[in-house]
Parts: C-alpha cells; sequence; structure tokens
C-alpha cells in the first residue's frame, strides 16, 4: 500500500515535469526553426561571403556537444540578462538545434526543382518573393520527414538542461530518487514518459507528413 | 499587323564557361507577328528566349521591350518580366499550389491584385486555355497537356506584351502535343505577339508569320514562313526543313483543328 | 579574447589532455560495443524468427525513444538497487554502447535490406547455408552500404561522450567543470573545451572520410538520423 502511495506521488511529480520538458522542446524547436531556415537561405541564395558564413557556422555548432553548448549560452545569458534557467536553456537549445535543422531545409530547399525558381521570376516575382511564396513553401513539406527527426531527438535533448538546474523530468527523477532511495524506479519512470511522448510526437509528425505531402 | 517594334534584339553574344553559345544575333519581333525559330538541338535558342526575359544576362548586345532598352544598367529586371510571359518545356508549374493558384498568384503578389478580382482573371484565364473545370486540381493530377495549358494560362494572365515559348511540346506524349498547340493557334488568331521554340514544323508553316533558322549560335536565315518553307535561300535551310519534315511528317493527327 | 583563451589552453593543458584521452577512450569502446549490440540486433531484425525480431525491436525501440542522460542515471544510480553496481567508466561504456548499438542497428538493418533479397536467394541456391549466405555475401555488400551513416556515427559519438561527466567521469567535460569551479572562468573554460571538440571532431571527419573514399561502393543513400 505504501508503494502505491508513493509511486501515486512520484508519477503525478514527474508529469508535472512533463509541462516543462514539452515547454523546452517547443521553445528549442521554434527558434531553431526560425533561425534554421534563415541559415538555410542564406546558404542556398546568399551571396559567396555570406553563405560561407553560414555554412562555416553551422559545421561549428554541429561540431560541439549540445551539453557544452547549454553550458556556454547560459553563462553568456546571464551575464548580460537575467532570464530563468528554463529559457535560457530553451534558448541554448534552440540554438544548437537552428545548425541541424539548417541542414535539414538545406536539403529540402536544394530538392525543390530548378524550374520552380525559373518560373517564379519569368512571372515577374522578385527573387525574395518567389523564395518566400514559391520555393519555401514547397521546401518545408519536403523537410517535414527529416525534421521529424530532429523534433524527437530535440525532445530527448531537453533531458539535457537537467544541468543548469531546469525542474524538468530527469531532474525530477532525481529529486525522487534522492528522497525515495528507490533510483531504479524513479529513473525508469522518467525513461517511460519519454518513451512516450517521443511515440506521440512521432506518431503526429507521420500524421501531418501524409497529410501535406506533396506530390511532384 | 501593326508597325510596332515589341522585341529588338540587337548583336546579343552570350557564352558559357569556354564556348560561345549565341555569337550576335539581332532579331526583330513586330506587335502581333509570331516568330517561330527553329534549328538543331544545343545551338543556343532557349539560351535566346532566356536572355530576352532577363533570366539569363547575356554577356554582351543590347535588347529592347518595346521603348524600354532593358539591358540598360538599372532597369528593374522584376519589373520587366511582368511584361514578357514565358512558358516552358518543363512546364515548372508550382507544386503546392492548384491551377487557379498558379495562375492567380502572380497577381496577388506581384501586381498586387485584390484577391477576389484575381480569382475572376484566373477563371477566365483558364477558361481561355480550356481548363477552367481543373481549377481546384493540383498539378499533379493533370495531364501533361494540361499542366502545359495551366503554365499558359498562368503567363497569360500577367497580360504580357509578348509571350516566349521554349519547345512547348517537347516534353508532352503525341497525343497530347495538339491541345497545346490548339491554344497557341487561338492566341495567335487573337493577336498575341509570339516568339516560339519548336520543331513542330506543321505549327510553324501554318501559324507563324516568320522563321527563324538557327544553328551555332548565328541565324543562318530568316523570312516570311511561306517563302522560308518553299524557297528557302540557303542550302542548310533546305537540308534542315527537309530532315525536319521527314521526321515529324506533315499533318499528324490531333495538330490543329 | 582569442589570446586569454590559447593562454588558457596552454596552462591547463595536462588536465584537457587528460580529459581527452579519457573522452576518446570512451568514444572509442562505446563504437565497438555499438557494433556488438547492434549488428546481432539488425540480423536478427531482419533474419531472426518472431521472438528475436520482438526482442530486437524492443532493445531498439526502447534505446531510440529515451533520452542518453536518462538511461545512464538509470544505469548507474538506478540498477544497484536490483543488486548491479557498477564503477562509473563501466556504467559509461555500457550505456554509451547499448545506446549507439540500438541506432547502428537500424543503419545495419537499412544497409541489409537495401542489399536486396535476390542476393540471398541467389547464395542459397548455390548450396550456402542462411549463416554462409549472411557471412560471405549480405553482410560485406551491407557494411559496405552503411558505412558513410556509421561514420557520422562514430564521428558523433566523440559528442554523445560529453554527457557522462555527470555521473563524475573524468573526461574532458568533467576536467572542464573541474577547471571551472576551480578558476572560476566558466565561459572561458567551455569556450576552450568547445574548441577541443571542434578539433577532435574535425580530425574525425578527415579520417573517416578517408575510410569512405577507400571503400565506396555505388549503393543507396542512407538517411541519417542523428547529430
Amino acid at each position: 500500500m505504501e508503494f502505491l502511495k508513493d509511486l501515486i506521488f512520484l508519477i503525478n511529480y514527474l508529469l508535472q515535469g512533463t509541462g516543462v520538458t514539452l515547454g523546452v522542446t517547443l521553445i528549442a524547436l521554434s527558434t531553431g526553426f526560425l533561425f534554421g531556415t534563415l541559415l538555410a537561405v542564406l546558404r542556398v541564395y546568399g551571396s559567396k561571403p555570406v553563405a560561407r558564413f553560414a555554412a562555416v557556422y553551422s559545421t561549428l555548432i554541429r561540431a560541439v556537444p549540445v551539453v557544452v553548448i547549454i553550458f556556454i549560452l547560459f553563462f553568456v545569458i546571464a551575464s548580460i540578462v537575467d532570464l530563468s534557467p528554463f529559457l535560457s536553456g530553451a534558448l541554448a537549445l534552440g540554438f544548437a538545434s537552428a545548425a541541424y535543422q539548417s541542414e535539414v531545409f538545406r536539403g529540402a530547399i536544394l530538392s525543390v526543382p530548378a524550374g520552380q525558381m525559373m518560373a517564379a521570376r519569368a512571372i515577374g516575382m522578385s527573387r525574395l518573393k518567389a523564395i518566400s511564396y514559391i520555393i519555401l513553401p514547397q521546401a518545408i513539406r519536403l523537410a517535414i520527414p527529416p525534421w521529424s527527426n530532429e523534433a524527437a531527438i530535440v525532445l530527448k535533448d531537453s533531458s539535457l538542461v537537467f544541468v543548469i538546474g531546469v525542474p524538468e523530468i530527469l531532474r525530477r527523477a532525481q529529486y525522487v530518487s534522492a528522497r525515495t532511495l528507490e533510483p531504479f524506479i524513479a529513473f525508469s519512470a522518467a525513461a517511460a514518459i519519454y518513451f512516450i511522448m517521443t511515440f506521440l510526437v512521432n506518431r503526429g509528425l507521420d500524421f501531418f507528413e501524409r497529410r501535406y505531402r506533396i506530390l511532384m | 499587323m501593326n508597325d510596332e517594334t515589341i522585341i529588338r534584339v540587337e548583336d546579343l553574344r552570350k557564352s558559357y564557361q569556354e564556348s560561345e553559345i549565341i555569337k550576335g544575333i539581332s532579331l526583330t519581333v513586330r506587335e502581333q507577328e509570331v516568330v517561330v525559330i527553329i534549328g538543331p538541338s544545343g545551338t543556343g535558342k532557349s539560351t535566346l528566349l532566356r536572355c530576352i526575359n532577363l533570366l539569363t544576362r547575356p554577356d554582351s548586345g543590347r535588347i529592347w521591350l518595346k521603348e524600354q532598352e532593358i539591358t540598360a544598367p538599372h532597369t528593374d529586371e522584376d519589373k520587366v518580366r511582368q511584361h514578357i510571359g514565358m512558358v516552358f518545356q518543363d512546364f515548372n508549374l508550382f507544386n503546392h499550389l492548384t491551377a487557379l493558384q498558379n495562375v492567380t498568384i502572380g497577381l496577388t503578389k506581384v501586381l498586387r491584385m485584390d484577391s477576389r478580382e484575381a480569382r475572376d482573371k484566373g477563371l477566365w484565364e483558364l477558361e481561355r486555355v480550356g481548363l477552367v473545370e481543373k481549377a481546384a486540381s493540383y498539378p499533379a493530377q493533370l495531364s501533361g497537356g494540361q499542366k502545359q495549358r495551366v503554365a499558359i494560362a498562368r503567363a497569360l494572365a500577367m497580360d504580357p506584351d509578348v509571350m516566349l515559348f521554349d519547345e512547348p511540346t517537347s516534353a508532352l506524349d503525341p497525343e497530347l502535343i495538339g491541345e497545346v498547340l490548339g491554344v497557341m493557334q487561338k492566341l495567335a488568331r487573337e493577336g498575341m505577339t509570339m516568339l516560339v521554340v519548336t520543331h513542330e514544323m506543321g505549327f510553324a508553316r501554318e501559324v507563324s508569320d516568320r522563321i527563324v533558322f538557327m544553328e551555332n549560335g548565328y541565324i543562318v536565315e530568316e523570312g516570311p514562313s511561306r517563302q522560308m518553307f518553299y524557297a528557302p535561300k540557303f542550302t542548310r535551310t533546305r537540308e534542315f526543313l527537309g530532315k525536319i519534315s521527314e521526321l515529324y511528317g506533315e499533318n499528324r493527327p490531333g495538330e490543329m483543328q | 579574447m582569442l589570446d586569454t583563451l590559447l593562454l588558457f589552453l596552454q596552462r591547463t593543458a595536462p588536465e584537457l589532455v587528460q580529459g581527452t584521452k579519457i573522452t576518446l577512450q570512451l568514444a572509442l569502446i562505446a563504437l565497438s560495443l555499438g557494433i556488438l549490440f547492434g549488428l546481432p540486433a539488425a540480423l536478427a531484425r531482419v533474419y531472426g524468427g518472431v521472438i528475436a525480431r520482438r526482442l530486437a525491436i524492443g532493445y531498439i525501440e526502447l534505446f531510440r525513444g529515451t533520452p542518453l542522460l536518462v538511461q545512464l542515471f538509470l544505469v548507474y544510480y538506478g540498477l544497484p538497487d536490483l543488486g548491479l553496481t557498477f564503477s562509473r567508466l563501466f556504467a559509461a561504456s555500457i550505456t554509451l554502447g547499448l545506446n549507439s548499438g540500438a541506432y547502428q542497428a537500424e543503419y545495419f538493418r537499412g544497409a541489409i535490406q537495401a542489399v536486396g533479397s535476390g542476393q540471398m536467394v541467389a547464395a542459397r541456391a548455390v548450396g550456402m547455408s542462411r549463416l554462409q549466405a549472411i557471412c560471405y555475401i549480405i553482410l560485406p555488400q551491407a557494411l559496405r552500404l552503411a558505412l558513410p551513416a556509421w561514420s557520422n556515427e562514430a564521428v558523433s559519438m566523440i559528442k554523445y561522450t560529453a554527457v557522462v561527466f555527470l555521473i563524475a567521469v573524468p573526461d574532458l567535460m568533467g576536467q572542464a567543470k573541474i577547471l571551472a569551479g576551480r578558476y572560476f572562468n566558466p565561459i572561458e573554460v567551455y569556450l576552450s573545451v568547445a574548441l577541443i571538440y571542434i578539433f577532435l571532431v574535425f580530425v574525425a571527419t578527415q579520417i573517416m572520410g578517408g575510410i569512405e573514399r577507400k571503400m565506396r561502393t555505388p549503393g543507396l543513400e542512407m538517411e541519417i538520423e542523428r547529430h
């Protein structure tokens, strides 16, 4: 009986962390999306120096472990402005994800047939309009499968903000395990929750992909 | 036919890497004229068209659209392209948009037309090419001939001064060629100024006012279509026309009503 | 800025080198364990009976569907509950190995399936047993096909090892944490460490690129799943 009460408390406590985890994931994915698309557009359509810079930037960020990026940005942000660990962690994760997402979008943009840009210019669209109304809408749809992969990765990497003290699922599991001295159950429960979330995210994105697939 | 010159090309040159694709071409297209460019593949015909609407920047030479010299520095290229319509060999319809949206996107995003106005115009143009019932279809759901007709409607919607056709039927199955040529013939009858690169000799003979024979980046010969077909001046022209007519035959089924 | 960094790197070189050694050792061990777990899992998924397949899928889904860090804590803090206690290094190695194995299993599986069933049929027709066919015909081709994805995993492994500092393994990150505590300059420390990782990744990429080029076979290109 005692065990059951403990278990319920544990699950409840961990589930509260789910909100935080999802929050971090969503913020990270969105900032990553915004900067990732920008980077990708710069890499494909920018002038030589700009494209070069974007490429080098992306390569460097992707060569560094996410934990290190989180640490660096956390301390840098903390020295400038007073943000909660939640926000700094989420933004840092987003910053890292942007480099990976830019690879996804770059690949997708390059997969859009070359004739699309020509046809867009032929009816008088400026380069910017052609990119915004013709290239990107198609590229984003092409990007859904590899992007879903990235989304799942960010969801799992959100556990890393643990290191700067954000009370997401893992940190809560650690707290519980310290209190109740049942680490195995605590961490297994955490793993289970992550597993279910990843599963749901993958299913959701599969559905999304099927709905918006473009037939070429 | 009026006397206003719509397109004038003067001594155009263009090279890619080491080879010169266009070696000094001069050409005029007058209002309501239908000019057909013929010649062996790879001789710069497509490049010529793409220079005319500035999709490709010529190395030297000048081009005028009506009164405006479009090769002058500081020309607003996007604005120029609003007045020149282009139809591609590979259609290049926007895959994420319906047929109607393909036609109206230029109107709403480039000409900033009101969306209801654009919709009406779009439907009108689709009607013109005989595809209004396919307005809500996506390119993937259309046949090749239908795709090309939508592409024509898309170009027409911008009310261009001249229509450029870059081998519009080369990527089509034989049975579908007729429907596209039919639309092009209709356009010509309605008085559209057209510059067409094609291998379709029947169309060239029946619909064009002038034929230009290009080879190796030069214009070998040009003249009124009647004269070109029945009494070409140069042997080479005669050779080419002879071979092509053999290959493509006289009138083919499904071609031109 | 750069010169203070370089100065710092000079001063703390011994600790950082020590940490780097551990990081690289860990990466190598994890990769090897990954093959050890991943290849059989892939084979089980493609050629195994119902039970073997289910087990393999279970393993793969479990380790791909949960964060590495959670797995690490589970193994190091949780398993002792069940009587299984491991040293830090062992726990880190085994967890990284199991984790990598799950991803490698998918790369191998994709490659094996890309080889095509015709090859197996032809091999059996010549009289080979299933095992022989797998060893002499399927795997040699599959391993070549899997190389691009695998070398991506290999290079990235250097990054994945970074989290083990959280169970106090003295890898590069672990040293970084100690140094940051000692000199009170976290930004400098972690930037220096970032530079070292960039260097390691660069070198690893060159090495793997060279290997890939040596073994290039025209074939399927596989989707890269991880960072």
